[in-house]
């Protein structure tokens, strides 16, 4: 296997452990934000939160990965994506700390106000971040201000307000729709009564909307948006040589890889129609397929950009030249071959578990359940 | 205050306060296992009750183990991006391998351990019990082995081409000698700090003559726990100290206060208190050759002392201005065989270089008074460590008294232990904390002024942000972990003034009467 196979693999299971967050996390992300929607009492925000309960940590540990395996495999842009994005990143981490203490804490203490606190907690550190995550992508593609110096030192000229910019926030509610869809399939697959009703009806609603907002997205970027394409030749097997490629901002640049082949339209038309066909199974209460098309859509959602800016990971608005590019700004390559033989190992076992986890707590929860067993629930 | 010293802060506040919570979780999730293996094995309720209580605990502090560590898995690359750069090619390995290996697994049966109780057979649970214990510690051998490397960078070199270190062997970065006996360390501590927690906790019980039976089996499990784990602390950090003898001189020569070297065997300073200016301890009191043997394992090695690592971090010094040079010449281009053979030759001592630019806009030309103040930087401030760890040894010893007397008591099976015994245990309760923070505090302040040792100066290594920026992320993080925590230490509290009660299965002495408030 040569430098250059792994790193295509690399660019691949970064996309993996990004689909792995946004289908696990991503629901009980959309389960806790839906939480005083859905969740008119107490018993209702019990079976809400004790449907996910059990899951919600292993699934966080996805984006932990995630993060992991940015920095193993691409160092540097690990170094610039978190640093440039420094206040984003930072209140993104400061809403996820809420999440663990919410979920223990809650039913710990028996007093309406101290469970509202937590309640809140538990919606705010899963709806901001989902929607961070979104912003974040929106910028990526348009391109982030920084550049190396002479030591190869990271220097972000931006600030955290150009981050707010509108493309970046619809792609930003793109995401926490999406995620808040994923949650109410999870629930109607859960839960009984009257949640499960109210989850059938946000979805079967909420993913047209988010099918429509893709495609807005889509034709905003196709319009008003430039893209970058690297003119001079990567050597895709040497070195990193990050800033000696050239690179020049073209409008229409991020469609180039779907008029090279074609067949990679299929990607967003799926992700449209699985959006449609989980708000008709979602109607038509259907609910494993809904959940699954529910996926399937998010996951076809992070293709299409994945495919869009490929090779490009993040790309500089301010000095094109230095831009990153899943060829040349990876680990080395006994780094990447080693976490490669790591992954094949252990993600496997990791699905393999996880499955058994969720088979040991499958079934609906009800009302009556968390009235039963209220002191060992959350 | 510059960018330098509040992104240390920030490190500082978010490492020492996630290091509240991970010893605890390293040490119960053990004590669980084996509670609920005699519960497996005996079938009596009361072990199973014990695992339940004491998983109540082990959760309240496991939630803010995960939130305090996401900021750590967070800030390399937001606070630490030069670092993150320049050694994520090894340093990212492992954490990526962290999460893989344990964190998954640890995280994915935590959920499993709360609510499988009904859900699976008795010895299903168990294994999920032992597998949860499993992660945590093979957790924390993965996060030993990217710290190892921080101290003793091995297995590694630096590629000119893209300006980082990369990783040229793994085997080595894995069984890097540092990282393993620090690791061994660091989770028999982990051992000790559950031992300790569930022991003063039984003991309260115990002294206020509640839930006796209960109180009983605990205060055994854990005092005979606690002992093992807490001998092996003690050897295990006497093999940390030979090993930081071996390859980490300065650090070594500073918790001792070495000022100079001394004639071979080196005897060993108990107390005393050091003086910067006049670079002695004052008031030293010394036993003969005691440091001389810890350290070297020997009578005629001798323990290199401040003052002459000092005067050979000089001629470092001097070779890494060459190699700093050379490197951006030939960076900018010059590949001629004189230039590159040169580097290769003073190439070890470009982190000296790299630490230089600290003190300097012209490495090249430097002052000799700048240099001068390089070659103080190269040694850590001396009294911090030395206190720091002569405190981190007293708590470990008089752990180490509290659990022997501990074990003598139950293995007589003394029904009513002695009252002093009891509140001896109780009022121990801080020490594995205190000890575990001076350890961090002994292991990370002395490899100053490295973010990797003698490779990348820590003012090198941060992200390039404005001080306005981190100023206000490192107050936010310190209003957010002192309410968290300060919820954290009220919910412990009160439900282990409940105690088993909490469980409500209707067996503990205080339900009755919380009925009846009910």
């Amino acid at each position: 296997m040569d430098y250059e196979a792994l790193r295509f693999i690399w660019w691949v299971l970064i996309g993996v452990l990004l689909i792995g967050f946004v289908v696990t996390d991503g629901f009980d992300m959309g389960v806790a934000s839906l939480l005083k929607i859905i969740g008119k009492s107490n018993d209702e925000r019990r079976v809400m939160i004790n449907s996910i309960a059990p899951h919600w940590d292993g699934n966080q540990v996805w984006l932990v990965t995630a993060g992991g395996a940015l920095f193993a495999a691409w160092p540097t842009v690990y170094a610039a994506s978190f640093s440039g994005f420094y206040i984003a990143m930072m209140l993104t981490l400061f809403a996820l700390f809420l999440r663990p203490l919410a979920f223990e804490y809650r039913s710990k203490i028996d007093n309406e106000l101290w469970r509202s606190r937590w309640d809140w907690a538990l919606t705010a550190g899963s709806a901001i971040p989902a929607l961070i995550f979104g912003v974040a992508f929106g910028n990526l593609l348009q391109g982030v201000p920084f550049h190396f110096d002479d030591l190869l030192r990271l220097e972000y000229t931006g600030s955290f307000w150009a981050l707010l910019n509108p493309f970046a926030l619809l792609a930003g509610v793109l995401s926490l729709l999406m995620i808040v869809n994923h949650g109410a399939t999870y629930l109607q697959l859960k839960t009984e009564g009257q949640i499960k009703a109210r989850a059938e009806a946000i979805s079967s609603l909420l993913a047209l909307v988010c099918a429509v907002v893709f495609v807005m997205a889509g034709v905003w970027l196709w319009v008003g948006i430039d893209g970058y394409i690297v003119t001079s030749v990567i050597d895709t097997n040497g070195g990193n040589r990050t800033v000696e490629k050239t690179v020049e901002i073209m409008s229409g640049a991020w469609f180039i890889n779907y008029g090279k082949a074609p067949l990679l339209w299929a990607v967003p038309a799926l992700g449209v129609i699985c959006f449609v066909l989980c708000a008709l199974f979602s109607k038509a209460r259907a609910h494993a397929m809904a959940f699954v098309s529910s996926g399937l859509a998010m996951a076809m959602v992070l293709i299409t950009t994945g495919i869009s800016m490929f090779p490009f990971v993040m790309p500089s608005s301010s000095m094109p030249n230095h831009s990153l590019t899943m060829w040349d700004a990876t680990a080395s390559e006994t780094t990447l071959f080693i976490m490669f033989c790591v992954a094949c190992v252990f993600v496997p076992l990791i699905l393999g578990y996880t499955a058994w986890g969720y088979f040991v707590m499958r079934g609906r929860l009800n009302e009556q359940h968390i009235r039963d067993n209220t002191h060992s629930m959350y | 205050m510059d960018i330098v010293e509040l992104s240390r802060m920030q490190f500082a506040l978010t490492a020492m306060i996630h290091f509240l919570f991970v010893p605890l979780t390293l040490g119960m999730a053990f004590l669980l296992a084996i509670m609920e293996s005699v519960y497996v094995m005996t079938g009596k309720t009361i072990y199973r009750d014990m695992t339940q209580f004491w998983g109540k605990l082990f959760g309240i502090n496991f939630a803010l183990g995960v939130t305090t560590g996401l900021a750590m898995e967070f800030q390399f690359g937001t606070n630490w991006s030069y670092y993150s750069h320049y050694v994520g090619d090894i340093f990212g390995a492992p954490l990526a391998i962290e999460a893989l290996m344990a964190f998954f697994l640890e995280s994915t049966l935590f959920g499993l351990f709360f609510f499988g109780w009904e859900r699976m057979s008795k010895v299903k649970h168990l294994a999920v019990t032992w597998l949860m214990a499993l992660g945590t510690n093979l957790s924390a051998l993965w996060i030993l082995v990217a710290n190892g490397w921080m101290q003793h960078p091995v297995g590694s070199e630096f590629n000119i081409e893209t300006m980082r270190m990369e990783l040229t062997n793994f085997a080595e970065v894995l069984l890097n000698p540092v990282a393993q006996v620090k690791f061994v360390h660091t989770v028999s501590a982990g051992y000790v700090t559950g031992s300790i927690f569930v022991l003063a906790i039984s003991s309260y019980y115990l002294l206020k003559g509640r839930d006796l039976a209960f109180a009983r089996r605990s205060f055994a499990i854990a005092s005979a726990f606690g002992l093992a784990s807490a001998l092996s602390v003690i050897v295990l950090g006497d093999e940390s100290g030979y090993e930081v003898g071996e390859v980490q001189q300065v650090k070594l020569a500073a918790v001792e206060a070495e000022w100079e070297t001394q004639v071979p065997p080196a005897s060993f300073t108990l107390f005393g208190i050091p003086n910067e200016e006049t670079q002695r301890t004052d008031y030293a009191l010394k036993i003969p050759a005691v440091l001389g043997l810890i350290a070297t394992r020997s009578l005629d090695e001798e323990v290199k002392g401040l003052q002459q690592i000092k005067e050979e971090n000089l001629q470092r010094i001097i070779r890494g201005q060459e190699a700093y040079d050379l490197m951006q010449r030939i960076r900018a281009g010059d590949k001629s065989s004189a230039t590159v053979d040169r580097f290769n030759e003073v190439r070890v001592d470009l982190g000296f270089g790299l630490l230089l630019s600290g003190y300097t806009d012209d490495v090249l030309n430097a002052t000799p008074e700048e240099i001068a103040n390089a070659v103080e930087a190269t040694v850590p401030k001396v009294w911090p460590l030395f206190w720091s760890f002569r405190v981190m040894v007293a708590c470990g010893f008089l752990m180490l008294l509290l659990f022997a007397c501990a074990f003598w008591h139950s293995a007589r099976r003394t029904v009513d232990k002695p009252k002093w015994l009891l509140k001896f245990a109780v009022f121990s309760l801080p020490l594995p904390w205190i000890a575990s923070e001076m350890g961090w505090f002994v292991a990370e302040y002395g490899r100053q002024p490295w973010a990797i040792g003698e490779i990348l100066p820590t003012h090198l290594a941060v992200s390039q942000l404005s001080p306005g920026d981190v100023l206000f992320t490192l107050i936010s993080i310190a209003v957010l972990y002192s309410i968290f925590v300060i919820i954290e230490i009220w919910l412990m509290t009160k439900y282990a003034r409940k105690g088993p009660s909490s469980l409500h299965t209707g067996r503990y002495d205080l339900e009755t009467a919380e009925a009846q408030e009910a």
